[in-house]
């Protein structure tokens, strides 16, 4: 069964009835379900198609966190062959809300990094939520330092809430620790596809996203800030959320609208929680797009084509 | 009339919600609660005397005190769209925006001018706190990338002085994108062997502080500023238990590793521009350089010994140093 959104909720309705119908049919064989099972299911399949035909920017707040969303790790099993995460900072500690690497995609090996919010009770613990610690940002350093000396062109996949607010992360420099991630993703002589996956909630994802190309999955949001968070500020009222996920622009049609990203990645009607697969396939092929595109630059023009890209942002009207 | 009665007096009445008293105005140290003069606060470049509480100032005077002689020429900043989001919260960002203007008489949060520190020409680049916290969104990212190219094509160093609660949340994402824009600007500067140095003040969170608040050669810090990425607020709720003693102060990140020194106001022009003379293979000045005085004395390096310098350079012993408004009227190219 799925973990249904508020908004969802013509939707489960219908499905409940057709659990009901169906289990009925199995249990008395004189009763003749499947018209009204067919009947009902094409309704489903059409309210699905409403609703998520037009989220709004609050609603797609919720998908982007849904809890089954896939995640980075389940992009990595189903993308990525031998991906071998790589642990540590080498100067404090290891931090599992990063996670970075070797990997192949379709046999070229890449680095691959990006956030972990986990998928159970202890798994998010481990990976508290997808909300790093300067290691975890020192960490991907440390790999896209070492994927530049390979050559092997950088893929990241975005998915936090921000950068985790904690005594230990202020004492260790989690300003610092961005900034200097964005400045790597900056410098690098390799193609860097940044793809926000979820969530992309500020300095803790532009840390990591500051890529040639970026693109973000249909549902997904980026922002400076949460909803809530900026609610509370602006608004000085934490109910306000909605409000606020609306004027802020944080969908992946706001940000292709505003110039910031090179394409939106569609997701399976229902959200890419519901047909894991399909939304993981067409994030593949827009990956192997992007690295064919770049393939003909060398270093000194992927570093150009950042600058450029960054430096454009904002000054084109729209 | 001056500077004093049409602009830095009605900003520290709207600092105080106080009503203009003619003659007679007496200021709070925030610290102490000590009632300190007006003046004599403005001709200590508005650290309480007896505290040394660094009170928050604007951005020309800001520069003002930073240049030899209190003389620099504005570089210009880039005309930007307006309220790309048309946002509104509890106020219409465009209305927010032109009573910021109004207020401060300034475009929006950046101010960055080129002049000399000890004789180098160097850029400087400096927010300022009253237009919207000194927030970074579109136009304060223009206007720093701006900065960082004028000191490229000068080929002189910059020197960035934020003072910012972090990115402009009324512009959204396109203020997020300042951290990487504003990143490439640092990186150009760096690429060319210029120096890059960033005297943090009071405050230096957020946004700014995770891009190129933090990306220095090196980092100076002024008394008591509050720097770090997320804000108390954020981290109480978050922790649900008391903050460390001095939990995110300049002497709280002096000790974590994050800035080099904790400098005071004074000597902040005096310390970058040895620091620069040494980065640029520049001779030692042979009379230490005054501490952004600009009172009409020489203190170019090259005048003749002048023992008012060595006293003004030493803290102990520091000479009155001149009212606002004597420097102002040396500052033929501000404003």
């Amino acid at each position: 069964m799925h973990n249904y959104l508020e908004f969802e909720k013509p939707i489960s309705d219908l499905e409940g009835k057709i659990h009901e119908l169906k289990k009925l049919g199995e249990e008395d064989e004189s009763v003749d379900t499947a018209d009204e099972i067919a009947r009902l299911e094409a309704r489903a399949r059409d309210a699905m198609a409403d609703i998520y035909a037009k989220l709004t920017p609050w609603q797609k707040t919720q998908v982007a966190r849904h809890p089954a969303r896939p995640h980075f790790l389940d992009y990595a099993k189903t993308l990525f062959t031998e991906f071998t995460p790589l642990a540590g900072d080498r100067k404090f500690s290891e931090d599992a809300a990063i996670q970075a690497g070797l990997a192949r995609f379709r046999g070229t090996p890449v680095a691959l990094i990006g956030q972990e919010k986990g998928h159970d009770t202890k798994s998010r613990i481990r990976h508290n939520f997808g909300s790093a610690k300067p290691e975890g940002y020192r960490k991907a350093i440390r790999v896209m330092e070492m994927a530049d000396r390979f050559g092997m062109p950088i893929v990241t996949l975005i998915d936090t809430a921000g950068a985790y607010p904690g005594v230990g992360a202020e004492e260790r420099g989690q300003a610092e620790a961005i900034a200097r991630s964005t400045e790597m993703c900056l410098k690098v002589k390799v193609p860097i596809i940044s793809v926000i996956i979820g969530e992309g909630g500020s300095g803790g994802a532009i840390a990591i996203a500051t890529g040639n190309r970026v693109y973000m999955l249909e549902h997904s949001i980026y922002s400076v800030i949460s909803p809530e968070g900026a609610a509370s500020i602006l608004w000085r009222d934490s109910t306000k959320a909605k409000d606020a996920a609306t004027s802020m622009r944080i969908t992946a049609e706001d940000l292709k609208d505003l110039g910031i990203i090179d394409g939106i990645i569609p997701e399976p009607v229902g959200g890419a929680h519901r047909e894991p697969a399909q939304a993981m396939a067409a994030t593949g092929s827009v990956i192997a797009d992007a690295l064919q595109d770049l393939s003909a630059l060398d270093g000194a023009a992927l570093v150009k084509d950042r600058r450029e890209k960054y430096l454009a942002i904002g000054r084109q009207q729209h | 009339m001056n500077w004093i009665t049409n602009y830095v007096r009605p900003k520290i009445n709207s600092m105080f919600g106080r009503r203009e008293v003619a003659e007679n105005l007496w200021i709070k140290c925030p610290e102490t609660g000590e009632m300190v003069f007006h003046k004599d606060l403005e001709s200590n470049q508005w650290v309480i005397p007896s505290s040394g509480y660094h009170m928050k100032i604007s951005a020309k005077a800001r520069l003002g005190y930073f240049f030899d002689d209190g003389a620099y020429e504005l570089i210009p900043a880039p005309k930007v769209p307006q309220d790309p989001l048309k946002f509104r919260d509890t106020k219409k960002y465009v209305d927010r925006l032109r009573e910021h203007r109004a207020k401060t008489e300034l475009d929006d949060a950046i101010v960055a001018g080129i002049g000399k520190v000890s004789g180098i020409e160097t850029v400087a680049c400096v927010h300022d706190f009253n237009f919207i916290a000194g927030s970074l969104g579109v136009a304060a990212g223009e206007a720093i990338i701006a900065a960082f190219e004028t000191a490229v094509k000068r080929h002189c160093p910059l020197v960035m002085f934020p003072a910012s609660g972090g990115a402009r949340m009324q512009e959204g994402i396109l203020s997020l994108m300042q951290l990487p824009r504003t990143t490439v600007a640092v990186e150009m500067l760096k690429e060319a062997g210029l120096p890059y140095i960033v005297v943090l003040t009071n405050p230096t969170t957020g946004g700014v502080s995770a891009s190129y608040a933090m990306l220095g050669d090196v980092h100076l810090a002024e008394p008591g500023a509050e720097i770090g990425f997320a804000g108390r607020r954020v981290i109480l709720q978050t922790i649900r238990e008391q903050l460390p003693e001095g939990f995110q102060t300049s002497e709280y990140l002096l000790e974590h590793g994050m800035v080099d020194m904790v400098t005071h106001r004074h000597d902040i022009p005096s310390t970058v521009g040895r620091l620069l003379r040494m980065m640029l293979n520049q001779p030692a000045l042979e009379k230490p350089q005054a501490s952004a005085t600009g009172n009409g004395i020489t203190l170019n390096g090259t005048g003749g010994s002048d023992p008012i310098v060595q006293i003004l350079d030493d803290p102990g012993t520091r000479a009155k140093p001149p009212l606002v408004d004597a420097r102002r009227e040396a500052t033929p190219a501000a404003n």
